[in-house]
């Protein structure tokens, strides 16, 4: 029944640029449900593998399975439904830039239902409200938004057609903490009333700390080790030792604790 | 994957109606119901009587409950209760109650697309931005050329502050490396000038006057004119590009705060460059046009190349040549100018270097044309 509950599977991967090798023998579970972190220095190869488990690149060995089926060797229809149940959100937002943003949030629907265009607009403006940004957002094309409000409208689209799994590139790069509370906050409010599954390559350690409910960590080509942070923290590790116990990281734990007590 | 269909139907209760919905009401299914339901609740008129008094929405035997189906069902409830209806939802299970909250939280119309006013309101609107657009860029231009003379006058005045390796790399760029290209193009132009010429004027007899019809247009005309457009296209969106993507990556703003003039360091060197190479490329031309017209009149005409540059120094004096010489640092100056601008005018995105670069090439084309029908009622008045 393992199966039923991890919904990504990522077993034996191995991704290699030329004679580079970024992961080898790499094996990764995602349970149904949970909010994981994925961290890493630069370069271990963190958002390749967000793109390896959505089909954006091909591994060069291994397999990645999503909802039981192996991502590679989908085609045709098979792909495209198994495209619908997962959305992503890039670091940049990654939106068209010649359509607005409630268009943006449409284009899914557009794509792969037909839906009444009425609907389509309520739905694009019930998704633009549940991302927090305001009306006003809905008309406006992606240039016109910051930063912090195009991670958001990505976040929409991503949303579009209620899908079980939701991949985050970097959500809270760029914005300023109280955004990044605020952005961190919405997950955690939109994972518990969708029940979404969310993946997220992240370095931002109050995130971490804040809504994850396990933290896998990207080092030496594979995952080095993956659980609650509590656990993860403590990894004798000596790269681990220095992200979770430097001060930036002393600093966001004792946030929690002193939010939590 | 969730099976089976989303389906509802309503019906009369003691106390007034009751709807009740069943499947998968999921974004995949309930688009067929969806202008069903909206004419339950469409106003007060047209609502049914059973749905005024108490209604209630079953969710008993819906199967799954997404953002999409919450909505409807939100909406469906506040349509009937504007409608006067007293509404109840019954048979939801806590996730589904959390959703259909969440679709009532979220109720926050919003445009999908802005608003464009009428379309004599449009018009209006167009008309006058391009007015606007028109007399800025004119003046913009002129400002550029005027940053760029200073420029130039300074380094008359003081020759140490001119940037002589990014003047010689420019010249590479723009002339050097365009030589092949234009030398090419304009053997062909000569080639089917002379051919085209020699067909026709064969039928007066007159195709020894082919030599004069390709020195003439080409020397005079065409060699500077295909040459400036082949500069344009080539160099001219080179430099909106180059200059573009810097504006893109902040580089000309770092530039500024490191007390650097980005007129004086991009795109004096630019315009300078271009200036001292499109006369040369220009003659370039021009001898390559005439070869091209002397290959086909020998093979076509049977001239001889001793012939030829008889009658080619016959028909043309050294007028006919500094006409067309004379012109190239002008419109060497208007493709620099407009390239330079628009890579200057680049805003943010990427998409932007696209736009410029592509207006660059236009305008620089246009400018180009234009002056070269300016310089032309010129010459003729005043008789060179």
């Amino acid at each position: 029944m393992a199966e039923h509950e991890n919904i990504i599977q990522v077993r034996n991967l191995r991704n290699q640029f030329g004679s580079q090798v970024i992961h080898d023998q790499l094996g990764l579970d995602v349970r149904k449900g949970e909010v994981l972190g994925v961290v890493g220095g630069s370069g271990t190869g963190k958002s390749v593998l967000l793109r390896t488990i959505v089909g954006l690149k091909r591994p060069d060995a291994g397999t990645v399975r999503v909802f039981g089926q192996d991502v590679a060797s989908l085609e045709g229809e098979a792909r495209k439904a198994v495209e619908q149940r997962w959305g992503v959100a890039f670091q940049d937002g990654a939106l068209f830039s010649a359509l607005t943003v409630a268009q943006n949030v449409q284009v899914p629907m557009r794509e792969h239902l037909n839906l009444p265009q009425k609907l389509m607009d309520e739905l694009a403006a019930e998704k633009i409200a549940m991302v927090g940004l305001p009306p006003s957002a809905g008309p406006k094309h992606p240039s016109e938004l910051s930063g912090g409000m195009r991670k958001r409208a990505a976040l929409a689209r991503a949303l579009a057609l209620d899908p079980e799994i939701v991949f985050l590139d970097e959500p809270t790069a760029g914005l300023d903490p109280i955004g990044a509370a605020d952005y961190d906050a919405l997950i955690r409010q939109l994972k518990d009333a969708l029940g979404l599954t969310v993946f997220m390559v992240t370095h931002d350690l109050d995130s971490l700390y804040a809504i994850c409910d396990r933290v896998a960590v990207l080092a030496e080509r594979r995952v080095m080790v993956i659980g609650p942070i509590s656990e993860v923290s403590t990894h004798s590790d000596a790269w681990i030792q220095e992200y979770f116990q430097g001060p930036r990281s002393r600093a966001a734990a004792g946030a929690v604790a002193r939010a939590t007590s | 994957m969730t099976s089976g269909f989303a389906r509802f139907e309503t019906q009369e209760t003691a106390e007034g109606g009751q709807i009740n919905l069943s499947g998968p009401w999921t974004v995949r299914h309930v688009g067929e119901h969806d202008s069903a339901l909206r004419a339950i609740a469409s106003s007060v008129s047209n609502t049914p009587r059973h749905m005024q008094g108490r209604v209630v929405i079953d969710l008993s035997a819906v199967t799954t409950l997404d953002t999409a189906g919450a909505w409807i069902v939100h909406r469906t409830r506040r349509d009937l209760a504007e409608a006067g209806a007293d509404v109840h939802i019954s048979g939801a299970d806590a996730t589904q109650s959390g959703l259909i909250e969440l679709a009532r939280e979220s109720d926050q119309p919003c445009d999908v697309e802005p608003d464009r006013g009428t379309v004599l309101e449009a018009i209006a609107e167009r008309m006058g931005r391009a007015v606007v657009t028109l007399v800025s860029e004119v003046v913009a231009m002129l400002n550029m050329v005027g940053l760029v003379l200073a420029v130039i006058g300074k380094v008359i005045v003081r020759p140490r502050t001119l940037r002589l390796t990014s003047v010689v790399s420019q010249m590479e760029r723009v002339g050097l490396n365009a030589v092949p290209i234009v030398a090419l193009l304009t053997f062909l132009i000569g080639a089917v000038l002379a051919q085209q010429g020699a067909s026709q004027l064969k039928l007066f007899g007159a195709e020894v006057y082919t030599v004069n019809l390709v020195a003439i247009s080409m020397l005079r005309e065409l060699a500077v004119l295909i040459t400036a457009i082949i500069v344009a296209g080539r160099s001219g969106s080179a430099f909106t590009a180059e200059i573009g993507s810097m504006k893109v990556r902040e580089e000309i703003d770092a530039m500024r705060t490191l007390g650097m003039d980005p007129i004086a360091v991009l795109v004096a060197p630019r315009v300078i460059a271009l200036v001292l190479m499109l006369p040369v490329l220009t003659f370039i031309a021009d001898i390559m046009g005439l070869l091209g017209g002397g290959v086909v009149t020998y093979f076509a005409l049977d001239i001889s190349p001793q012939i030829y540059l008889q009658r080619v120094d016959a028909a043309v004096a050294s007028n006919t040549f500094f006409v067309g010489l004379i012109k190239a640092p002008f419109l060497a100056m208007a493709i620099a100018v407009i390239g330079c601008l628009e890579g200057m005018r680049v805003t943010g995105s990427a998409e932007s270097v696209g736009e410029r670069t592509t207006s660059s090439v236009v305008k620089a084309i246009f400018t180009v044309i234009v002056l070269n029908a300016l310089f032309a009622i010129f010459f003729t008045a005043v008789g060179y």
